[in-house]
């Protein structure tokens, strides 16, 4: 595949590995921001190539996982009403909320429906004018101009039946939080390279700079990821902490300018609690005041949510690096992909599922 | 062939919808029959419309049943009816057995468009003449409209065991080759392109095609195939797994040697799913012991269901049933199995 097979061809892969190799003196703790990355890293390998000296932890860059658990049972609460059509992203369906998620929803009579796109979830809107359809506006940045676009546009169309449930995260405050951790290990982070195409990198200057932190954009190919994962090494080594693009052919430094301002006219800033992490200061993007009849929040008053986590469940200190998901008592135990515990053990970009699903809970015996 | 080739019979024309009638037994049942499936179907067991059919494949049988609810009940490169008569074909097929008769049971949605069913029933006829099998018993039910989606068809299938074949998941062995019949994938997506919500436009059509005749050339090069299956549902991870389970076998692939089309491969990717684990509906894997895998390459090859066929990977003593993929990398992963059906990812 074209502008795929090129970041995936191995011989360039080994040279790397052999470059950082030769680069890394001693350890280093580095972090890859985004689940997308985690798969990669996981699903190719990578982590078991590397040298000794490189541990990767995994970031909290999934959506799903970090969503709140109170937000997902307003879903599931909003997604049972008669007359609600829900529309979601495919991964949320899977999500555990207090005890169940939006697959049994469906299963005992809601109108579930997956898209692909938030704009398909207005043209529901307006294909089903007695209905109200409801979007689950969630993600990190990349995520946010769509789902910005689909609420402007249904405003403009005076569209009254749409609303969207929005818990929008943002990566930067996300870093921050880590790197102010007590327990925190990250050395540098590897930013995630599709949020950076719609951001840019310049607000990750602050954070290099402040905390000594090397951060390299990094895309999600194999060769894309060793590339980022050897430039953060050479700037541990040689004591450099910048920011750094490693992802030219998808970012630049400014970002999706018209995207931001679709964002910027949306969405306004707020403090946001992330699953498993916690409160963290303007870390969010909710509906600004001149879109707020949109929030499916205030559209569909739920009461009486009693939110239940599993005791068992350790993806806060997934989230945050501080536990790899096989060091979880309860993985590949009580917390499989099919009675997940936690959302990083369900979401395609979960840590966990990938741990999961690319056998890290079995050790392969040798192989010829 | 096209909704709008199909001239429906005048006595079908007063009825341009499918009504309860239908399916109740009496004159609008009976003319559904005369007109539409006794035509099609020909003129062999099922014209003497009578209980049931009276066969005598002779010798030992393969027998095997299969439920069609796809949706759309058209999707590019076939439809519903096609499907159920090449899914259940290869089913048999999948023993080492010449499918010879197919059951053909019909539910009907209330208001389905006459036109429609023509047209599926004729492409199942058209897939059953393909495949030399006969359609030799049917039954139409109909319900109500919103209680099913158009058309639901289950196909039943009777074939005839070729002599000393012993084809079963449980007799894969360390040594044997694992050979894939063509590209992986194509069903799933072809399906997924058109599917409400996700519609993408694209040049990717389903495979759906009967395998029997290139398995029984593949048969009559005298190798002792051990495993035939069809990667249908859960694709071709899940026919690994269920294998490797079967026969406590380990199975070792090598990643780069699957066979996916560009377009498949670029559309798992845009929608975050992997070819592996795509449905397809006229592959087959085969699991052979590595003297004769030359000569099955070479049968597959000669048929147009098998030009792409290639060997994936070999079965070994180790990592007993598991699946161990070689990536690009070289590092070796497990594959697993899927929970539920894959899902488009947020990003």
């Amino acid at each position: 595949m074209k502008y795929l097979d090129e970041f995936r061809d191995p011989d360039l892969a080994l040279r790397l590995i052999d470059d950082i190799s030769r680069i890394a003196t001693k350890r280093h703790v580095l972090m890859e921001v985004c689940g997308g990355q985690t798969h990669s890293i996981i699903r190719n390998g990578i982590d078991r190539l590397l040298p000794d000296e490189i541990e990767m932890v995994h970031g909290p860059g999934c959506p799903v996982c970090v969503t709140p658990l109170e937000t997902i049972d307003k879903a599931l609460a909003i997604a049972s009403r008669d007359g609600v059509i829900f529309c979601s992203f495919g991964d949320m369906l899977r999500v555990p909320g207090s005890g169940r998620d939006l697959f049994s929803v469906k299963s005992a009579g809601g109108d579930v429906r997956i898209v692909y796109s938030p704009l398909d979830a207005v043209q529901v809107a307006r294909d089903n004018p007695d209905r109200q359809v409801v979007f689950f506006g969630i993600g990190f940045e990349t995520t946010a101009p769509a789902n910005a676009m689909a609420v402007y546009q249904a405003k403009q169309e005076g569209l009254t039946n749409f609303s969207m449930l929005v818990s929008h995260v943002l990566v930067p405050p996300a870093m921050r939080a880590i790197l102010d951790s007590p327990t925190n290990r990250v050395e540098a982070f590897l930013a995630a390279g599709h949020v950076c195409s719609v951001m840019g990198y310049e607000e990750y200057d602050p954070i290099a700079e402040q905390y000594g932190t090397p951060i390299v954009v990094t895309g999600f190919e194999p060769l894309d990821l060793l590339q980022g994962i050897k430039a953060a090494v050479l700037q541990l080594e040689e004591g450099r902490a910048e920011v750094e693009n490693a992802y030219q052919r998808a970012v630049n430094r400014v970002g999706n300018v018209p995207a931001q301002d679709m964002v910027n006219d949306v969405f306004t800033t707020i403090d946001r609690n992330w699953r498993g992490i916690g409160m963290i200061p303007r870390s969010g993007w909710a509906l600004a005041d001149e879109y707020r009849s949109f929030d499916a929040a205030e559209r569909f008053t739920v009461t009486d949510i009693d939110t239940v986590e599993s005791p068992l469940c350790h993806a806060g200190e997934v989230l945050r690096g501080t536990l790899k998901p096989d060091e979880c008592p309860a993985f590949g135990k009580e917390c499989t992909p099919r009675t997940p515990l936690g959302a990083t053990m369900v979401s395609a970009e979960g840590a966990c599922a990938a741990y999961y699903l690319y056998g890290r809970f079995q050790e392969l015996e040798a192989t010829p | 062939m096209t909704i709008e080739n199909w001239s429906c019979p005048m006595p079908l024309r007063d009825h341009p919808l499918i009504v309860m009638g239908h399916g109740g037994g009496g004159q609008l049942s009976a003319e559904l029959i005369e007109h539409l499936f006794v035509p099609a179907f020909g003129d062999g067991e099922l014209a003497e419309l009578a209980d049931a059919a009276v066969l005598d494949p002779g010798g030992r049988i393969s027998f095997s049943t299969d439920t069609f609810v796809v949706r759309p009940r058209f999707f590019p490169g076939g439809n519903i009816g096609e499907l159920a008569v090449n899914g259940t074909v290869n089913d048999v097929a999948m023993r080492g057995a010449v499918p010879r008769y197919l059951s053909v049971g019909l539910i009907l949605e209330e208001g389905l468009p006459l036109a429609e069913l023509g047209v599926i029933v004729e492409s199942m006829a058209a897939a059953a003449a393909h495949a030399g099998v006969t359609i030799v018993t049917g039954d139409t039910k109909v319900v109500d409209r919103g209680h099913g989606d158009g058309i639901y068809v289950n196909t039943t299938g009777i074939g005839t065991l070729r002599d000393g074949a012993d084809i079963r998941p449980q007799r894969a062995e360390p040594g044997d080759v694992i050979i894939v019949s063509g590209n992986v994938g194509d069903h799933g997506m072809a399906i997924m392109s058109v599917r409400e919500g996700l519609e993408f436009e694209t040049s990717i059509v389903s495979d759906t095609a009967a395998l029997n005749h290139m398995i029984n050339d593949v048969l009559d090069t005298g190798t002792d195939v051990h495993v035939l299956r069809d990667p249908t549902r859960g694709g071709l991870a899940a026919s690994l797994n269920e294998i490797a389970g079967a026969a406590d076998v380990g199975v070792l692939i090598d990643e780069q040697a699957i066979p996916v089309d560009r377009t498949v491969a670029a559309a798992c990717e845009i929608l975050g799913m992997d070819p592996m684990y795509v449905a397809n509906e006229g592959k087959v894997v085969a699991f052979v012991p590595a003297a004769g895998a030359d000569r099955v390459l070479e049968a597959m090859r000669s048929h147009p269901e098998g030009v792409n066929a290639t060997i994936i990977g070999a079965v070994t003593s180790t990592h007993r049933g598991m699946v161990a993929a070689r990536t690009p990398l070289g590092s070796t992963r497990v594959v697993d199995m899927q929970v539920g059906e894959q899902l488009p990812r947020i990003c």
